[in-house]
This record gives structure tokens, sequence and C-alpha cells, in this order.
């Protein structure tokens, strides 16, 4: 039996607001529990919600991103349960009337191709506290400082079709959100944690199967793991004759597996009805368009610019494109070099293997667009040779020096009189009659050896082109 | 000088006839006095309320005194009062200490008012007879075996019983008025909207709305001149400056159009009640008013829509009295579910109870459209009836309750019947309008008691002043508003 995977994600953002969605407390990670929880934050009677303008212009930049119909009334509901790190007792959120709708984005295959996926609806609402169980002898804690945060759940329409699709999604979600600067995108501090639909289905069936979902995963590779333990669990448990029972379920990493959390057969009922603390927000054209011009360039543009104007591979430029910090970093040394090409590969492929190495975002990156910059412009005036450039680079790595400073101190500049290296070129061919004899009798693979040798009694620095066309000449002489 | 209007105390106090500290010591000694019997206040705060008399003074001494300045005054407990017990009459909340002020309460402490105390109310405002209080009910000082009216029952039997010169109420569905009526006071609820709600402890969100109970109209226009207002803090407030209240009160009445509701009068009215409001009619005729016959069609509806739109809404509010954070926590709880459970049963009265699962029933799957739909649809028919009213008149006029005070315990076992106390006045909370009620005739119980009977004057979406101004027109015809109880 061949099998089908069906994925939809629904995505929690942490919008990168000042305040709370509908109070006055900062929402800074990490402070002392309950430091950032006011009377409202408290649920305290008689507290009412004020909407901070700034989640829903986040909101409405973000569905602007994806082409999506902008809600021209959005309504908060609330949303009743009973839970200790939920103050009110009720979660506001968006049911019937969310401030994004239908819209979409494209993500790229692993072979190249692209795919569209649509995003049913992104809504507004406020975060939950935390409880604490370690370290209360047995009770529990509440810390409320997270309880109100502003949150967008972005809900993929059921289309992705394996665990790389729905990976491939949420790394271009959080490549917009960081785009648009509405949120960090941190998964690890929970700035965005995704629950994963997962359902299986024969190959070519159009009814979905029962889905089950995997709620909290909390990085892109256990996204992908996750999926495809749970997809098998499910198609193991349909071949041996079983049927898959709706529920909630949790990945342990550890393990590597999901387990169930609870049946949705007995979930709550969250009542839902209307804030009336709110009035619904109406949004006309003119505020769509204040925003609309707020919007940076995306990704997609970005990438098909980067391919026309720097003439870019759009595999290099995708690369890119994939993050405005590294976007921004490789336009900078750009301006400063004027070779997008070399530009493009000491981006991508040296820096990037310190930034890995060191577990470092672009932005905090050890050497600076304008130092890094600075040693390209030096390579492409033929200052010095590539070869000599992965001995400055390393070098900027522990220093702050720029590019010159270290041709200069270490005395690396390319040779390029044609006096100095023809000099060499006739020592090296006057100490080794013996190869001279060998590639005059046409062994033209002895013409390594004596660029080897050439460089480095140069110790590198002959300029590679001329000692090339020097050598040869003198050889063939 | 007790007995006396806000304005004639403000003249006073003006005059130098009076000191604010000596007529709030006026006020806390009639307190001490009489209050075991009323059971008007659940708090006492004499000395803030000394200290505020003596600030009062000390500001009228600098010539910076306004209306209020030195005025005795009480608030609902429904109201946050930092630093000061705010019950809202429950024993959910006996032990709670606000620690901020609602916005009603700012302003008028910023308006000089002297704040007397707390005062009695069913819990959490659910009720129309003040019995649902944890606190023991409050008793109508024209007679001390009925009920004063609720929820607002402690404010109107303290402005009754001259145990303050005006209070602070709330109305969500008739809980000003209906007190008002009983206690032969005024009580005026303001358009939905008008008032900032940030500290007053919600009922239902969408109906609450705090308002004046006072001796006269003029009393309430100089209460609403302090307590109306945009407020940043409440996003149902009106973004709308408020007007002087006080400006239109002597406008002529020439040529105002009066409607009268066919269908209230076509209901089993107490006939006492119902030539009250005859009466009514005449003064406002013989003033220049005409009165024309409108329809309200799908008024018989109201208390069927409220009592499921304002217990849905209160079913979410009354959530977070969980015993996690505040308020009544159950003594060695077992577990999470057993300290909600026994928090919430042990804390929470039965009338709370009860409107609790009346809301949670009418919110859950598979009932939500047939009841809180539904409501919400008749809650939009009800609303337009009262526009196209307004199309035709400037003000109806009807009573405000079926009957005059019923007696402590009278209607303790039925909540239908008690529900239908709000007859004529949940209907304009469901629209949102402004609407008074006015003393305008008394009945005598069999007992041989005099008890007072209320009219209510509707006006369209934010007309206050215009209510005022009709309501005080009457009081400059009539004395029914200087009646006072024997004792």
């Amino acid at each position: 039996m061949v099998w089908e995977t069906v994925i939809g994600l629904e995505v929690h953002v942490q919008l990168a607001t000042k305040s709370k969605l509908f109070s006055g407390s900062s929402i800074t990670f990490g402070a002392a529990p309950n430091t950032q929880a006011n009377i409202f934050d408290l649920a305290m009677p008689g507290t009412l919600p004020v909407m901070n303008e700034a989640a829903l212009r986040m909101a409405v930049k973000f569905g602007l991103a994806i082409d999506a119909q902008i809600g021209r009334k959005s309504v908060f509901d609330r949303k009743n349960y009973f839970y200790p790190d939920l103050p009110k007792g009720y979660q506001v959120s968006q049911l019937d009337f969310p401030t994004v709708g239908k819209g979409e984005l494209e993500i790229t295959l692993e072979d190249g191709s692209t795919k569209v996926i649509g995003i049913t609806r992104a809504h507004i609402e406020e975060d939950a506290g935390k409880s604490l169980h370690e370290d209360f002898q047995g009770l529990t804690g509440i810390d409320l400082n997270r309880a109100g945060t502003p949150l967008l759940e972005i809900v993929s329409e059921p289309e992705l079709a394996n665990a790389k699709e729905a990976v491939a999604y949420l790394k271009k979600l959080h490549s917009i959100i960081r785009y648009l600067g509405i949120s960090d995108g941190n998964m690890a501090q929970g700035s965005m944690r995704c629950d994963a639909n997962v359902s299986v289905r024969k190959k070519g069936a159009t009814e979905l199967g029962m889905r089950t979902e995997i709620k909290n995963i909390n990085s892109f590779r256990f996204v992908e793991k996750a999926i495809l333990h749970e997809a098998q669990r499910q198609i193991d448990i349909i071949e041996d004759g079983g049927r898959i029972v709706q529920e909630t379920r949790l990945y342990d990493a550890d393990k590597d597996e999901t387990r169930s959390m609870r049946s949705k057969e007995v979930a709550n009922d969250y009542r839902y009805f209307p804030e009336p603390d709110l009035l619904p927000i109406v949004i006309d054209e003119a505020y769509i368009e204040s925003v609309r011009a707020e919007l940076p360039e995306l990704p997609n543009a970005k990438r098909e610019r980067f391919v026309s104007q720097y003439e870019l591979s759009e595999y290099d430029a995708g690369v890119i494109a994939s993050s405005r910090q590294m976007a921004d970093f490789f336009e900078e040394v750009v301006t400063i070099c004027k070779d997008a090409k070399l530009s493009s590969n000491w981006v991508t492929v040296d820096l990037q293997a310190v930034l890995n190495k060191q577990d470092l975002e672009i932005e905090d990156s050890p050497i600076s667009a304008a130092r890094l910059g600075g040693l390209i412009a030096r390579i492409k005036d033929k200052t010095i040779s590539s070869k000599i450039a992965k001995t400055v680079f390393e070098a900027m790595l522990e220093s702050e020096q720029s590019a010159d400073e270290i041709i200069e101190s270490q005395g690396l500049k390319q040779v390029t009189d044609s006096g100095a290296i023809e000099k060499l070129v006739d020592e090296v061919i006057a100490n080794n009659p013996e190869q001279v004899e060998q590639y005059r009798s046409g062994k033209e693979k002895v013409f390594a050896f004596f660029i080897g040798q050439a460089m480095k009694a140069s110790r590198g620095k002959a300029n590679p082109e001329q000692l090339n066309t020097l050598l040869k000449q003198k050889l063939k002489a | 000088m007790s007995d006396r209007t806000v304005a004639e105390l403000s003249r006073s106090l003006a005059q130098g006839e009076i000191s604010s500290v000596e007529l709030t010591r006026d006020y806390l000694d009639r307190i001490a006095q009489h209050n075991s019997l009323y059971n008007a206040y659940i708090t006492v705060t004499e000395d803030l309320a000394l200290a505020q008399a003596a600030q009062a003074d000390a500001a009228r001494a600098k010539g910076d005194a306004g209306p209020l300045t030195g005025i005795p005054i009480a608030h609902k407990d429904i109201f946050c009062m930092k630093d000061v017990l705010t019950t809202c009459g429950s024993k959910m909340l006996a032990n709670f200490v606000a620690p901020y002020d609602a916005t009603v309460v700012a302003k008028l402490n910023a308006a000089g008012a002297v704040t007397l105390g707390k005062t009695n109310m069913d819990e959490f405002a659910m009720g129309s007879s003040n019995e649902n209080s944890f606190f023991g009910a409050a008793r109508n000082p024209w007679d001390t075996d009925r009920v004063p009216g609720g929820s607002s029952g402690g404010s109107a039997t303290a402005v009754a019983a001259d145990l303050c010169a005006i209070a602070t109420g709330t109305d969500t569905g008739g809980s000003i008025r209906q007190p008002a009526a009983f206690c032969g006071l005024t009580g005026f609820k303001p358009s939905y909207g008008r008032i900032s709600r940030w500290g007053m402890i919600a009922y239902a969100s969408s109906l609450d709305q705090a308002g004046p109970i006072s001796k006269s109209a003029e009393d309430a226009a100089l209460m609403m001149n302090v307590m109306a207002g945009p407020d940043h803090r409440d996003s149902t407030s009106v973004d709308m400056p408020a007007p002087d209240f006080t400006a239109n009160l002597n406008d002529s009445l020439q040529g105002l159009r009066i409607g009268v509701v066919r269908q209230h009068l076509a209901e089993g009215l107490d006939a006492n009640v119902e030539s009250a409001l005859q009466d009514a009619i005449k003064v406002f005729e013989s003033l220049g008013a005409s009165i024309k016959e409108i329809d309200l069609p799908n008024s018989h509806l109201s208390v069927s829509a409220y009592y499921v739109i304002a217990p849905a809404e209160a079913s979410a509010n009354l959530s977070r009295y969980d015993g996690v954070r505040f308020g009544y926590r159950c003594e060695n709880p077992a577990n999470l579910e057993d300290m909600y459970k026994r928090s919430r049963s042990e804390g929470f009265g039965n009338e709370v109870k009860r409107r609790i699962l009346v809301g949670t029933y009418a919110l859950s799957a598979g009932y939500y459209d047939a009841y809180y739909i539904k409501a919400q649809q008749i809650r939009r028919l009800i609303k337009q009836d009262y526009i196209d009213a307004f199309k035709e008149v400037d003000v109806i006029i009807g009573p405000t309750t079926p009957n005059t005070a019923f007696k402590i315990g009278e209607k303790n076992d039925d909540p239908v019947t008690m529900y239908l106390e709000d007859i004529y006045t949940v209907s304009i909370n469901l629209a949102g309008l402004p609407a008074i009620s006015i003393p305008a005739g008394s009945s005598k119980s069999a007992d041989g008691k005099s008890l007072p009977i209320g009219i209510q004057l509707v006006g369209s979406d934010f007309a206050e002043a215009k209510v005022l101004n009709i309501a005080h027109q009457f009081q400059q015809h009539t004395d029914w508003h200087q009646q006072r109880p024997e004792g």
C-alpha cells in the first residue's frame, strides 16, 4: 500500500510589540516571575482591556505580505476555560472574524521547484501565563509575565504533503515574519510555536484521513521528526487494521516519539462569544494603505531582484534573500567591493561556515559587511589572490583590523611586478632542469609543479595569471 | 441638614452655614445610629471621610470649590476603591481590598466629594431586592419590612434614610431605577458608554452602566457632570465630551412630544402605579407637552433576551473568581479541580450560581444559536423599535416597576417572579438608552405604610440632558421627590 501524508500547520507567532495585547505591561523575555503583570494581567475585578494598536498593525502587515484578505471588521471573542495560568478564565481571541483572511505562501522544495500553500487565516489572540511545577514543594507556581502577550495564530490549509514541505513552509513563514519585523521568530524562546495536524490516506484518495494534532513543537528539526514519526505511527496502526483516534499528541524529542495528551472527544466546550469589553475593530482602506507603505521588500521580490540586478544564480539569490539580515549584509558588501558574484560566495560559503561553527546570526558576524567588502575589493583589484584572501580572512576573525591593514602588516600584497615574476620563473626553471626536460618532452602535468615552486618562492604572493603566462612562455622557449 | 439635596448643601457650604467636616460628622453620626437597622453600608470609611472633608474645607477656603466639594456621598460596593474593602456584596470578595480606584471613584475624589463608605448590594449586582447580599438585605426606609429594591439597594436606602447626600449605583437591567422607585428617589441610568466602567466590577459588560441615585434630578445632573466622559481605559466608553448636564434643566417643555407605550398599559400594571402614571402625564400636558401612543412591538421579549445575554456575559466575567489570585479560596484544597469547585461553590451565593449556570448553558455547543444568537437578534429588534419610536416622540414615559416595594422574603422562592420586576427597565439596557426614574406618587400598603411609586422617562441615545431637563421640570411642579420616609 502506498500512503500519502497530509499536513496542516498552526503557527503561533509572538508579536514584537513593546507592551501586551490589552495592557501596558512590558513583554521582555526572561524577567523575574510576575514582574511584568499589572492589575489587568492579574484579572483584578473591574479591569478592562484596551487593544494595542501596534499588534493590529503587525497582523495587517503580515496579511498584506501573504496577499491575504484583510478583515474590514475584526471581532474579538472570549474562549472560556479554567486554568490557573489563564487569569480571566477566558482567552481573548478571534473566532469568526479574524484580522487576516485567506492568503498564500510560496515555498521552495528541495528540487528547486516552488509550491503555493494556502493560508486559511491568521488571527490575533493573547497568550496565557506559565505554570511552574518545580521548586514549589508539590504546589504549582504561576508566572503571569507572558499572560496577555500578543500572538498571531497563522493557520495553513492541509496542503503540505510531507515533513520536508512542512519545514520549508515553516522556514518561509519564519523568514517573512523576520523580514516584516513583527516577531523575532525565536523558536527556542517560544516566540514561534508550531502545532501540526497530521493525517495519512491512501495515495490518490480524495477524502482526508482522521487527523491528530501534535502540540508545541519548538524547532524546525523537531517539526520534521515529529511529523515523520506521527505519519509512520498512523500508517502502522491502519495497516494493522486499527483506527486513528482524533486527539492531541505531544512530541517527545528525547525519545523521538509522539504520545497522547488528551482526546478531542472529551475536549472542552470553549463557549466562544463576542468579547463585550472590546468594540469590533473596523479597518478602512486608508489604514491598509498606510500599513502597505511600510512593507519592506519581501524574500521573493528580493530574490528576483538579486537574479536580475546582480546576475546571481536562482539558488544563491534564494539563499541570501531568505534572511533579510543576510540580504542587507550582502548588499552592503557589494556596495563596497562592486563584485556580486564574489560577495555571494564569500557571504554564503566562507562567512556562513564561520557563523555556523560559532552558532551566530549574521547580525552578530565577527566580520562586518564593511570589512568583508574591503577584503573582496582587494581580490577584485588583484592586490591579493583568492588564496591569500583566505589567510587575510582568517586573520580578520582574530582581530578588528581591516583587510588593508592586515595585507600591509603581514606583507601579503600580491606581486604583480612582471620583472620580479620573471626573475622567479627564471630561477625555478634554472633550479629544476630535470622537470623542464620532462615538460618539454610532452609531460604537461609537470606544469603544476612549476607553479607550485614559483608560488612557494613568492610565499603565495605572485599574481597567478601573470605567473601562468610567463611560465608557459619560458618553458616553451 | 442631612435631608437636603446636594444643590442645597452645596449652597450651605458655599455660604459658610456649615463646614464639610461638620456635615460629614452629622452623616457619620446618623450612620452610627441607624445603619444597624437599614444595613445600607457594608463598609463605612470614617477616617477617609473626615480627611476628605477637611481637605474640602481647605480647598473651599482657598476659593477652589466645585458643586460637589465637601458633599458626603456613598459608593455602591461594586466600585473599586484603593485600599478599601470592595466586596461586590459577595463572600467571594469579602476579603478583597482593591489596589486601585475606579474611574468613577477617582473623578468624584478629584471633584472634592467626601466618601462615607461602600453600600450594600445584591451579590455581583444580580438581584432586584438586595436580598442576595452576603451581608444581609438592606431595608427600605419607608417600611423596614420591605426591600429597597436592587441591586443598588444599599445606595437607595442610604440616600432615602439620609445616611448620605447622594450615592453611586450601577444599572444592568434596572438596578438604579427600580431601587430609586421603591425608595422615593431619583435614579438615573445614562446611555451605555457615557460613564467609564473601569474599576466597576463587571456583571454583564454590554449592559452595565453607572449612574447616580439622588434626591432630585438637579442633583443627578450635578453628579453626572463629574461622573461622565470618555476614558481611554474603557474601550466601550464613547469618545465624545460630556456636556454640562445642568445647562438645560430649566428649558421649557412647551411642544415636547411624549410617547406612552401601548404595550405597557395593556399589561397587568398595579392600579396605583397606573394612576400615578396618568397623573404625571397630566402634569406634563399642563407644561405644554403632547402625548402620543407608540408601539414597542418586541418589548414583551426583553426580559427573556436579557436573562440570556446578561447571564452569558456574567458566566465569563465571573470566571476570574477561581481562588487563585485574590478573593475566597476554600480550606485545604485536595487538588486544582477541588480548589475551583469548592472555592466557587462556597464563595458564590445561589442567585449568582443560578445565573452562571444559565449563562454557561446558553453559550454551550448546540444551544448557542437557539439562545445567545436569538437573544442578540431580539436585542437588535428592540433597539430598532426604540429608534423608530424616537422618530415620533422626544421621550418615552412609563412605569419603572409593576408594583411598589414588596416584603422581604416575599419573592425569594421564585426567581422568575423576581425577574419580572425588571419588565419595564431591561429593554432600555438592551437598547443602551438613558432613562430616569422619578417619584410620582405613593400608595398605602395594607398595614398603612406609605410606599413611593416611580415613573420612568426614557431618552434617545446620549440625550441625557434632555431627560434630566424633563425630570427637573416635573420636580419643579410636583413635590413627590420631597416626601421623606418617617423616622
